[in-house]
């Protein structure tokens, strides 16, 4: 069997255009050996669930630095969830303050991460999610 | 167990799911192949090859959408897009950003695109191609879209799996000598210039069409002249042919939609002659023949791996690396092993 590789989604979601952050983290995924699904910009929450669902992905990973992500990430949540992607590892970065943080992980987001956070620290949380080990 | 009965009632979890096993070798997916396999030779499968840059995804974007609301009466016919990029050599990761460039096909039920990652492989498709392509026509994709890896001129894996191998280009990457090299346009069925609002468009076409009359010297082309005001006459003579395809030469703009239609036409057209001339059977074999031969090798060389021990393969090695035996030496002993 081949060997197994980890593929991931990153999207922007809304009408955020900031995504350099977004491609940081795409390459620092991909250089840490998964395959990364990059989808761009201006994406709707039926866009990233229909690709999550059709890529068959283990992670989502959404960048919102627009302040629209209480809009948003509950309604991809909720998408990803009627389709069936209960087990998907979801996180979020950007610019989320504190006090969304935990009404995102309530509503099912694995992880938030703020700027700043080193790419090894999102890159290790995918790993011990995915693959349950610590590589 | 694979649920194979759900993928032909159109569920698309599972067949997303069945295409990771198939992509990642999975036992289960050979075995959900076999049963479906009897369901496939269905589609029309149409290789997008050409330099990166050139607009293979857009124009790839364009064609789905055109198969999806034909403007001619005909029925929409389901699409499905695989889209292959480049694995890193050194960290195995890859970027697969050609969903980008496919944003107006989202919320269509009869479309779907999967994105796959080359893996290592060299010729512009992924070693698991062909078989995702074999799921999706099981199915029930009627239109399968297979664009490749930014090829450069040796990239031509595309050849074997396709019925229709379309080459794009675009204006300015090139002169004549660069159009008449071997490789990736001795594989074109229909050759398409993209970006043609760009400079260079018209030299781009002459090149190119210069290259096909050197291949094929008794033909006489007709001559292209630039239309007025965004109206352009293109290299096109297959009509008449009908012994011998000759790849027509395609002006398109992707964005704007400019000459996607023609495009289809050529490709329906292309499809027309190959079941006619007997090509489509021909075709379908040696994919056939191909990917049986590639199963045998890398059966045999599995088994071959699990009937020698280790140790004997080190000692071998260690003998080639004192230059006591040669490496054909090395060979036959070990493959006598078993």
């Amino acid at each position: 069997m081949a060997e197994r590789k980890i593929r991931v989604l990153v999207a922007k979601p809304g009408l955020d255009g900031h995504d350099r952050g977004a491609k940081v983290i795409a390459r620092a995924l991909r250089d840490a050996g998964m395959e990364v699904i990059y989808t761009g910009l201006r994406q709707t929450p039926e866009m990233v669930a229909e690709a999550a669902l059709d890529e068959d992905v283990d992670v989502v990973g959404l960048s919102i630095l627009s302040g629209a992500h209480m809009a948003l990430v509950p309604k991809i949540m909720d998408l990803l969830r009627e389709k069936g992607l209960n087990k998907v590892h979801v996180f979020v970065g950007g610019i989320i303050p504190e006090n969304d943080v935990a009404e995102l992980l309530k509503c099912g987001v694995n992880a938030v991460y703020g700027p700043g956070t080193p790419t090894t620290q999102v890159v290790e949380d995918i790993q011990v999610a995915v693959l349950g080990v610590h590589a | 167990m694979v649920n194979v009965e759900a993928i032909l009632q159109g569920d698309r979890r599972a067949l997303a799911q069945l295409l990771t096993l198939v992509e990642n070798d999975d036992p289960r997916g050979a075995e959900a192949l076999d049963q479906l396999f009897p369901h496939t030779g269905k589609a029309h499968l149409v290789g997008i090859t050409g330099s990166p840059g050139t607009g293979k995804s857009s124009l790839a974007n364009q064609l789905a959408k055109v198969y999806r609301k034909p403007g001619d009466g005909s029925a929409p016919r389901r699409v499905a897009v695989v889209a292959v990029d480049p694995s890193s050599p050194f960290t195995g990761g890859a970027i697969l950003g050609d969903r980008v460039r496919m944003r107006d096909l989202s919320g269509d039920p009869g479309v779907f695109i999967r994105s796959m990652a080359s893996r290592g492989a060299l010729g512009g498709i992924a070693r698991a191609t062909a078989a995702v392509v074999q799921v999706l026509d099981a199915a029930g994709y009627e239109m399968i879209l297979i664009e490749t890896v930014g090829a450069g001129q040796t990239e031509v894996d595309i050849a074997k799996l396709a019925h229709t191998t379309i080459v794009v280009e675009a204006p300015g990457l090139g002169d004549d000598i660069q159009a008449i090299k071997a490789g990736i346009l001795e594989i074109a069925d229909i050759l398409v210039v993209n970006k043609a609002d760009l400079p260079g468009a018209e030299n781009t076409m002459r090149a190119l069409r210069a290259s096909l009359e050197l291949a094929h010297p008794v033909r006489h082309l007709d001559s292209l002249k630039a239309g007025h005001a965004g109206s352009m006459k293109t290299t096109d003579i297959s009509q008449a042919e009908d012994d011998l395809w000759l790849p027509p030469i395609l002006l398109t703009e992707s964005p704007r939609a400019v000459g996607i239609v023609e495009v289809t036409q050529a490709i329906a057209r292309h499809a027309d002659y190959l079941h006619r001339s007997g090509e489509w059977e021909q075709r379908e074999q040696n994919r056939l023949r191909s990917e049986l031969d590639a199963l045998i090798q890398a059966q045999l060389v599995a088994r071959w791996r699990n009937s020698v021990p280790p140790s004997a393969y080190d000692q071998a090695l260690e003998a080639l690396y004192n230059h006591q035996i040669s490496p054909q030496q090395a060979a036959g002993n070990l493959v006598k092993e078993q």
